[in-house]
């Protein structure tokens, strides 16, 4: 019994979309009726059974396609996947917490054999079938980091700690909202959340920061955030924003159900071992709303969180084009009944 | 004003200890030099060089500088021009040298990226802006920089779109982030204001 990896596009024809189960297990961010930021961390720890938190390191239905759309992104756009030069060991670490995740979670999908610094990697989804020596740069076909985040789903913001700081020093990125690794690099916390409306004046990222720079190895924590996409498109970068921005004036009432995207990261914080530096997976889950209203209590929730949403963040998400059209398409699905809490389907 | 975390904060030169002392400054960024002498030691220009573009200030401020009887005194048509020369001053520099910069944004930022790749703490070094707040951008589509944007909107000078020129600023690439403004409906073409004075 393994995954039954998708054969799908994310750009031209779009033909991504999430099989009934995979709908289930969709990560519903919002916990009650309203949406305001808050630093929302939680112990990442293994969740329940059919659900994004089985595992640590979650792979599925959409991994295969997922990593050939990097594979384009990365051939237009090498400047997506960038690590600064002390940033190398940490790269390291990076691929032995995913290849051991993997391995562990997945065996029928992936397998990882050690002896010594001569390791063994095989993922059987993507054809991979290699050796080489552990801290050995030369044996490998990329650098470490970009080597395993070519094969796992998410983006991948690597975070050197100095100073009572954390610095974006190396990533892979190619499925971010709004925001470019390339003009990011090198920026501490503050500077690079610099652009995000009302949540400074909250105090909302010093806390996060003392949070963050405060976790230990073998303790990850994680945070759920969201947007919406037009388009099941993972490219959303600002690095091709004037290629795909006009998809946001061609949402109708009549195609809201199959264009109009939830977009939810899961982001999860790790400590390095070696290099004790942070890794900040940023895995991206989307959801068509035709898929969103199979499920009655989501409806009705992201109706009222969508329409009660707060002016600025809905500049700030992008949201302002398509967002009268998408809450009054939901409005359909929401009879005004109580939604129980928590973010479960009931 | 409002700003944002990712931009710096300039301060005001002031003459610190030290063995020699490299006072970079475009256009009326000479005049906070000037304001720092009347502040100085005696001897302090002995042992200071002073690299100067006047830009659009011409030659009202030569004079006044070279007064200062700096022990190397040196004028440059662009930031560009005088890297260089930078470059080898940092190269060659002791312990001890104090680096202050004046004038324009996009002038402290470039000698400011400078400094930390020759290895100086960038918490070391002086900054005072003066005069234009004409800003340095780099296309988050192109990756072209276009120096000296005064408007809002602006066009990139590389691939010809009009950017939206947000406050986010890069200290590695010494620029703020120019994203095309009208890219979910390239029709609207939005007036373009003159802000960056």
């Amino acid at each position: 019994m393994g995954i039954n990896f998708r054969k799908e596009t994310f750009r031209d024809d779009f033909t991504f979309r999430n099989s009934p189960e995979n709908i289930r297990r969709f990560p519903f961010p919002y916990h009650e009726d309203a949406y305001m930021y808050s630093v929302n961390i939680e112990p990442h720890v293994p969740g329940p059974k059919n659900s994004v938190f089985e595992h640590l390191v979650d792979v599925d239905e959409h991994y295969v396609s997922e990593m050939q759309d990097r594979a384009m992104v990365l051939a237009e756009d090498p400047l997506r996947c960038q690590s600064l030069p002390h940033m190398t060991l940490a790269g390291w670490d990076l691929l032995e917490l995913l290849m051991t995740e993997k391995a562990a979670s997945y065996p029928e999908h992936f397998s990882l054999t050690r002896e010594g610094d001569r390791w063994h990697w095989i993922n059987r989804p993507l054809g991979i079938d290699d050796t080489f020596t552990f801290g050995d740069v030369s044996t490998l076909p990329y650098g470490p980091m970009e080597y395993i985040t070519r094969q796992s789903q998410g983006d991948f913001a690597i975070l050197d700690q100095r100073d009572n700081n954390l610095w974006m020093d190396a990533g892979m990125i190619t499925t971010q909202a709004d925001w470019s690794l390339d003009f990011d690099i090198g920026m501490n916390f503050f500077e690079w959340h610099a652009p995000v409306p009302l949540a400074h004046e909250m105090g909302v990222f010093t806390r996060a920061l003392k949070f963050l720079t405060n976790i230990q190895q073998g303790k990850p924590a994680r945070r759920l955030n969201w947007t919406m996409t037009i388009n099941p498109r993972l490219d959303t970068s600002p690095e091709n924003f004037h290629k795909w921005g006009s998809d946001r004036l061609t949402v109708t009432p009549e195609n809201v159900g199959e264009k109009v995207h939830l977009r939810v990261e899961l982001q999860s914080f790790w400590r390095l071992p070696r290099s004790n530096a942070l890794v900040f997976p940023i895995r991206c889950y989307l959801l068509k709303m035709d898929e969103l209203v199979t499920v009655p209590k989501w409806a009705r929730r992201f109706h009222r969180v969508l329409r009660d949403l707060p002016v600025e963040l809905a500049e700030y998400k992008g949201l302002t084009r398509y967002r009268q059209t998408t809450v009054e398409w939901l409005s359909k699905y929401d009879d005004g009944a109580p939604t129980s809490p928590g973010f479960s389907p009931d | 004003m409002k700003t944002i975390l990712s931009r710096p904060v300039y301060g005001t030169l002031s003459p610190q200890a030290g063995k020699s002392h490299l006072l970079i400054a475009d256009a009326e960024g000479a005049s906070a030099i000037l304001d720092l002498a009347k502040k100085a030691p005696e001897d302090f220009f002995a042992h200071a060089h002073i690299m100067f573009i006047p830009g659009r200030t011409g030659d009202s401020f030569q004079a006044s500088l070279k007064a200062l009887k700096p022990a190397q005194y040196y004028e440059g048509p662009s930031v560009a021009a005088a890297l260089p020369r930078l470059n080898w001053t940092l190269a060659n520099a002791h312990m001890g040298l104090r680096m202050y910069l004046a004038g324009t944004e996009g002038l402290i930022g470039q000698m400011m990226q400078a400094a930390i790749e020759a290895g100086i703490d960038p918490a070391s070094i002086q900054t005072e802006h003066r005069g234009s707040w004409a800003r340095r951008i780099q296309c988050v589509h192109c990756k072209g920089i276009t120096e000296n944007v005064t408007t809002q909107p602006a066009t990139c000078s590389h691939c010809g779109l009009l950017l939206l020129v947000r406050d986010h600023y890069s200290k590695r690439h010494a620029a703020f982030q120019g994203v095309c403004i009208n890219a979910e409906d390239p029709t609207e073409i939005p007036q373009t204001e003159e802000i960056f004075r």
